[in-house]
């Protein structure tokens, strides 16, 4: 794996449709994110978040700019990783608004489900997925189906699926919008945890005002153009 | 790695079991289906076998006498017995009808083959080769040999038109083209059941025929009398049953047959062909419908279920999508759900047609070969049905999982 530089994006564009009714979602979106560190992306509704998290999760295309995953330059002008799916599975982390566990799976296996899809042999993968469940502090319900867990749970084994591939970055959306505020600042927590210990790149999209105090440095997304900040960085209480 | 159908099955386990059990009665109800076509040209092979004829005699241009009715006279056979090759000829009859057993309380009605067998004794061709109880027709009158699956027990008294008979034998797998059980009678009864008519009938003929000035002459006595004699008595059988010498062909005994007898003559093999390609066709033909039918159906409860299946998954499959699983591993999952529906289906609609076979009207004749085909087409049926679902799942966008 390249030497972990975190990930930076340099003058990312990205025009939806052609002609008359395209449409510039993001105009030029420069952004670092170094690792260990997590950072907020912030901005209104139709502002170009959506749009910024897929093209760096390689689920659509840029138009034009300039993507470094590590020391690799995964974008520049195009796609200069081949196989985008096996980008996806071992080198990018999602986790989402809603946990999205899959149902028919337990959780140890919700979260081996990577490493194994990468080839892994399924008894290390479950190693490998327990000893995240340990640092999320869920390792007691390793045997629960998703349906049987708390959303808090659901969330936590939700992260532990998105660090299990140890990835360089990881790209969260809106993870808080379904908690309360304690919940919320408990899984902002977490992930500043899991930042420092596997020294993981962590993208946090947000418009939630309860955690944007927490962080350190915020980019403010507006009509497809970033703006860096200083946040308050207050920690979490 | 993990078997993402399995768990999923195991996960909706009910969903599976009651689908399948329900894709299951239909499959049963095909191989039943199947099972009939099957008991339909064995009983036809049975009714050749059983006849112990080489060649069956008819009718010039007729196809009887099992397809088509057919009549000979009662003295063909004679000229035929004389023929080159030809081992053996006897008379036979055979008329479907509803036989009653008038002795029991209840008195059973029984679709039937009435078989009339000539006078020549057992071994003759057309009598039962073998019997399960009682003996075989000693007597030239009144008595007779029935099938066992007609449910008549030895003893009973059996009504065939104005006539009762004992039934002093049992004989079984002796049925007609149709499945109908057989119940042999001596030759001369059933020749004249055949044309017995009631009490009513045969005063209304009478007093027409005295009536008519040609057969009613006074100057002529007897003649009346001669002229009724001959209007109720049948001189007919049905075919007459050949049998080849060793060291002859059919073919050549047959042949000779055809051109001076002028008569119609099948071997086996020309018999086998009017019965399975004529006689059942049509019944062929509608259950092959049906097996569509049944088919389409099938495909269609796969298909649906298949679909419903994915669909209730749509997110789950962005998000497998978007950490990386290979399209080709959630076809895989969807069409190996399918297959193991099919399995499912399959396994209790083997049971099924297994159990509903011997209750079932009609004989049913459950071949493994015709099985392996049924799941060969489960097998294909799931397999197409599940492409809805796979080509909805394809399109997934993994985007999806990210919200909008
Ligand atoms: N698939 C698409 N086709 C066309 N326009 C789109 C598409 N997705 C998003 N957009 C447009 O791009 C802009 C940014 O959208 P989005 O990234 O979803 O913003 P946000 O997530 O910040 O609300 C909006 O104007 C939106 O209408
Ligand atoms: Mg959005």
């Amino acid at each position: 794996m390249s030497t972990n530089k975190g990930i930076r994006i340099e003058g990312l564009k990205k025009r939806y449709g052609s002609g008359d009714t395209a449409v510039d979602a993001l105009k030029g979106v420069t952004m670092q994110v170094d690792p260990g560190e997590v950072v907020g992306l912030v901005g209104p509704s139709g502002s170009g978040k959506s749009t910024l998290l897929k093209c760096l999760g390689a689920v659509i295309d840029p138009t034009a700019g300039r993507m470094v995953l590590g020391d690799e330059v995964i974008y520049d002008d195009g796609w200069k990783v081949r196989d985008l799916r096996a980008l996806r599975r071992d080198r990018i982390g999602f986790v989402f608004q809603a946990p999205y566990l899959i149902p028919f799976l337990d959780v140890t296996d919700n979260v081996a489900l990577l490493p194994m899809l990468a080839g892994m042999p399924n008894a290390e993968a479950r190693a490998r997925a327990l000893e995240l469940l340990t640092a999320l502090d869920v390792q007691h319900r390793a045997k629960a189906m998703p349906s049987q867990l708390s959303g808090g749970e659901q969330q936590r084994v939700a992260i532990a699926r998105g660090l299990v591939n140890h990835p360089p970055v990881i790209l969260a959306d809106e993870p808080t919008a379904p908690l309360d505020s304690q919940r919320a600042m408990a899984v902002i927590r977490i992930l500043n945890d899991m930042a420092k210990k596997y020294q993981t790149a962590i993208i946090v999209v947000t418009h939630d005002e309860k955690i944007i105090p927490t962080f350190k440095r915020i980019y403010h997304i507006r009509d497809g153009v970033t703006h860096e900040e200083a946040g308050e960085g207050r920690g979490f209480d | 790695m993990i078997s993402l159908a399995g768990r999923d099955i195991l996960h909706a386990w009910g969903k599976f079991v009651f689908t399948g059990i329900g894709l299951g009665l239909l499959i049963g109800v095909t191989l039943t289906m199947a099972g009939v076509y099957r008991g339909m040209i064995d009983d036809a092979m049975v009714l050749l076998d059983n006849s112990g004829a080489d060649l069956w005699v008819v009718q010039k241009d007729t196809q009887g006498p099992y397809a088509e009715s057919s009549s000979l006279y009662d003295d063909t056979w004679r000229g035929i017995a004389a023929m080159p090759g030809v081992a053996s000829a006897a008379n036979v009859t055979y008329l479907t009808m509803q036989v009653r057993a008038v002795n029991r309380s209840q008195q059973r009605d029984v679709r039937a083959m009435v078989v009339g067998v000539s006078a020549d004794g057992p071994g003759t061709a057309g009598w039962p080769p073998y019997l399960v109880a009682g003996r075989q027709i000693t007597r030239s009158h009144y008595e007779a040999v029935a099938d066992i699956a007609s449910g008549f027990r030895l003893g009973d008294t059996l009504q065939i038109r104005r006539n009762r008979y004992t039934v002093v034998g049992l004989t079984r797998r002796m049925v007609s083209s149709n499945g109908d059980p057989m119940v042999f009678i001596p030759l001369k009864d059933a020749q004249q059941a055949q044309f017995l008519k009631d009490n009513e009938a045969i005063l209304q003929q009478r007093r027409r025929t005295a009536e008519n000035p040609a057969f009613n002459r006074p100057g002529v006595p007897g003649l009346l009398d001669a002229v009724i004699a001959s209007q109720s008595s049948n001189n007919y059988v049905n075919a007459v049953l050949v049998r080849i010498k060793p060291g002859t062909t059919a073919n050549e005994v047959a042949e000779p047959i055809r051109r001076w007898k002028r008569l119609t003559v099948f071997t086996r093999a020309q018999m086998e062909d009017i019965l399975v390609n004529k006689l059942i066709a049509t019944a062929a033909k509608q259950i092959g419908m049906f097996m569509v039918i049944l088919a389409m159906v099938s495909a269609a409860i796969v298909a649906f279920i298949i679909y419903t299946l994915t669909m209730d998954k749509i997110r789950e499959i962005a998000v497998l999508k978007l950490i990386g699983t290979r399209n080709r591993t959630i076809a895989a999952m969807i069409m190996q759900q399918a297959l193991a529906l099919g399995l499912i289906g399959f396994a209790v609609g083997k049971i099924t047609a297994t159990f509903a076979a011997p209750i079932f009207p009609k004989y049913v004749l459950l071949l493994p070969g015709d099985s392996l085909k049924g799941l060969a087409a489960v097998i294909v049926i799931c397999a197409l049905a599940s492409l809805i679902a796979i080509r909805m799942a394809l399109k997934v966008d993994p985007a999806e999982a990210i919200g909008g």
